[in-house]
């Protein structure tokens, strides 16, 4: 009954309370969309396994190391596979189409990447043909390639014109996985070098290595390390998860600024209900003063408050979250370069819920605190 | 100050030494000046006296929705200005009915959920909620009405509603603030004969502050409040 009460006076001004929910609901679909945006950079790191490792050259990562190392570090005891390629930053047609490609040894690059699935057809083609390539399925979708196509790369790190044959395109093993890659064989890049510019031959920009169990890996790290101690070149070995970190701290100043504006997002709309709940609370005093008179305590007006504003909160959220979906499902069509997965997660729902529940609560704090407190009689002044 | 009140029956309510004064400001406005008296069960007092002598806050003081600053209000025996707010708030939930000059009622709840409002603090079923409420509603001659929202609803219908809610949980003594003065002629007899009904069929008490003439005349004793004291 007193719920009856409470949903009958959430919906008493009916525009008034849509403009609020609508509010809420837009607030709420603004502060998902954001941190699944910032949850999608952090994505990329949680993705990458704790059992591989990255080795570069310590100076940067501008710097390759001597393709001579791969049988050092394989003799390093718990390296169990080790793969090695080069960021090649190849452009298709123009800068507009961005998207990630490198040269990999294939054989082993694909063992220890088992996440990037390709049929044993595609697999062989790919290992045996030294202008293979592979393209992620989003990425081939996008451009309407198919097996066999060729495709060409305007080199940049690398110059000149690249020419690649598609001979497979992979899928992901898990939702989240990057579909957007491109990666080719190393030997063409390696060969190509020799021919025109030796010094920048046999030369690999990463080494990736695959440990036995993940708790060899820092032991691993520091083993790699040490063998290349006082060498021409030194390296930095790191989990692929420090690593891709790396990348991201790049940008984290950016991150940072969107989480901040999710969350001031979410306090304008704090401050805009709680104005529309003081408003309406100010008008309804005579009722709660009648309500105190009949017997009704304190903790029943302030309920009675802070339900309705729960309420239309709630209501306003739910309607956020679900806009969410569709919102994020357009991002991702628009932006599939730079987003290859645009996947709300359930911990931003859980957040998007938190968030209006404390938008009601907030909102209604200082009027329920009023109408609980006000004396009856100047209450039932307020009448006529 | 000698009374019919007095006169054999018992008292239900009664005053001592009151006094009650407002702050605004940093000026004090004296209100009520050492009122007493007493009332007689089964009363029906009308309260009279120009605008400003204090009635509504006199009558807020017996209801208990005021504090008082000295003197002492026995109800029933009980003294209730040594209550606390919540200790206050059940006692008046089981003593007192309130009927109102612009009824409060509730206008998102009909006439039936209206009347139903006090017995949510009752602990009563669903089922003799409802016995309780068709009962009153019989009684105030509203019960083909129920469904209705006070929007839906005349004036005097209104004011039969709020005192239906008033006596639902069966208190017995009725305070009522000017309950006719929003009402035409018509519909503020049917309310004054529906009070005196419920004095003298169901032993009421009520105290009724009034400035029309007609309906004190309903009403068994007349006092007057003149500048916060009480004369005649
Ligand atoms: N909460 C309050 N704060 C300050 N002054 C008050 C307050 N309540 C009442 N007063 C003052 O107390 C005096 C008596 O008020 P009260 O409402 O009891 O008069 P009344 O006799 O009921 O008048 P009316 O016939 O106009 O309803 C008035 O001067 C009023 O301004
Ligand atoms: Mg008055």
């Amino acid at each position: 009954m007193l719920f009856k009460l409470i949903i009958r006076n959430a919906f008493r001004h009916k525009l008034r309370s849509l403009l609020t929910i609508l509010g809420v609901a837009i607030a709420i679909l603004a502060f998902g969309l954001l941190r699944t945006l910032v949850g999608l950079w952090y994505l990329g790191v949680e993705q990458s396994s704790a059992t591989r490792l990255v080795t570069r050259n310590a100076i940067s990562l501008v710097f390759p190391l001597p393709i001579s190392y791969k049988d050092r570090i394989r003799q390093i005891e718990g390296v169990k596979l080790i793969s090695y390629g080069n960021w090649f930053g190849g452009i298709y047609i123009n800068e507009k189409n961005f998207f990630p490609n490198f040269a990999v040894e294939p054989q082993s690059y694909l063992e220890l990447y088992p996440e990037f699935v390709l049929t044993p057809e595609q697999k062989n083609a790919f290992i045996h043909d030294q202008r293979g390539a592979v393209a992620g399925r989003k990425l081939a979708e996008k451009y309407g390639w198919k097996v066999g196509d060729t495709i060409t790369l305007k080199g940049t790190i690398f110059p000149g014109q690249w020419t690649f044959v598609l001979r497979g395109i992979y899928r992901g093993a898990q939702k989240n996985t990057d579909e957007t890659q491109f990666f080719f064989n190393w030997k063409y890049l390696n060969e190509t070098m020799k021919r025109t510019v030796p010094r920048r031959a046999d030369q690999a920009g990463f080494y990736m290595i695959g440990v036995q169990k993940p708790e060899l890996a820092a032991q691993v790290a520091q083993a790699v390390d040490a063998t290349f101690k006082n060498s021409l070149a030194e390296t930095l070995t790191e989990t692929e998860r420090a690593f891709q970190l790396g990348f991201v701290s790049m940008t984290e100043a950016i991150l940072i600024a969107i989480e901040i504006v999710s969350y001031v997002v979410i306090v304008i709309i704090m401050v805009v209900a709680a104005n529309t709940m003081a408003m309406t609370a100010r008008e309804r005093i005579a009722e709660y003063a009648t309500m105190k008179t009949l017997g009704f305590g304190a903790r029943h007006i302030a309920g009675v408050i802070f339900g309705e504003s729960v309420v239309i909160a709630l209501i306003g959220g739910v309607i956020g979250i679900i806009l969410t979906f569709p919102a994020a499902h357009g991002i991702q069509e628009q932006l599939s370069q730079f987003f290859p997965v645009f996947h709300v997660s359930s911990m931003t729902v859980y957040l998007d819920l938190a968030a209006s529940l404390g938008v009601g609560i907030t909102a209604s704090i200082f009027p329920a605190w009023r109408g609980a407190t006000i004396p009856i009689a100047d209450g039932l002044r307020r009448i006529g | 100050m000698r009374s019919e009140a007095a006169e054999g029956r018992t008292v239900i309510v009664s005053i001592e030494g009151l006094s009650k004064s407002y702050r605004r400001g940093n000026q004090i406005i004296p209100v009520l000046q050492d009122v007493s008296f007493t009332i007689a069960e089964g009363e029906f007092l009308a309260l009279m006296g120009p605008s400003g002598s204090g009635k509504s806050t006199l009558l807020n003081l017996i209801a208990g929705i005021d504090k008082v600053d000295t003197g002492s209000i026995l109800v029933g025996g009980a003294d209730i200005t040594s209550l606390s707010e919540a200790e206050l708030a059940s006692w008046r939930a089981i003593h007192v009915g309130f009927i109102f000059q612009f009824y409060n009622l509730m206008p998102v709840l009909t006439a039936f959920e209206n009347v139903e409002l006090p017995l949510l603090l009752t602990g009563l079923g669903r089922k003799e909620r409802r016995e309780h409420v068709e009962m009153v509603l019989n009684v105030v001659g509203l019960a083909d009405r129920m469904d209705h929202y006070p929007s839906q609803l005349s004036g005097g219908q209104q004011q039969r509603v709020a005192i239906a809610r008033a006596i639902v949980t069966d208190p017995e003594i009725l305070v009522a603030d000017e309950p006719t003065g929003d009402l035409d002629r018509a519909s503020a007899e049917d309310v004054l004969t529906l009070m005196d009904n419920l004095v003298h069929e169901f032993g009421k008490t009520i105290i009724m502050v009034t400035h029309d003439p007609r309906a004190a005349e309903k009403a068994h004793l007349i006092r007057h409040l003149e500048k916060g004291f009480l004369s005649q």
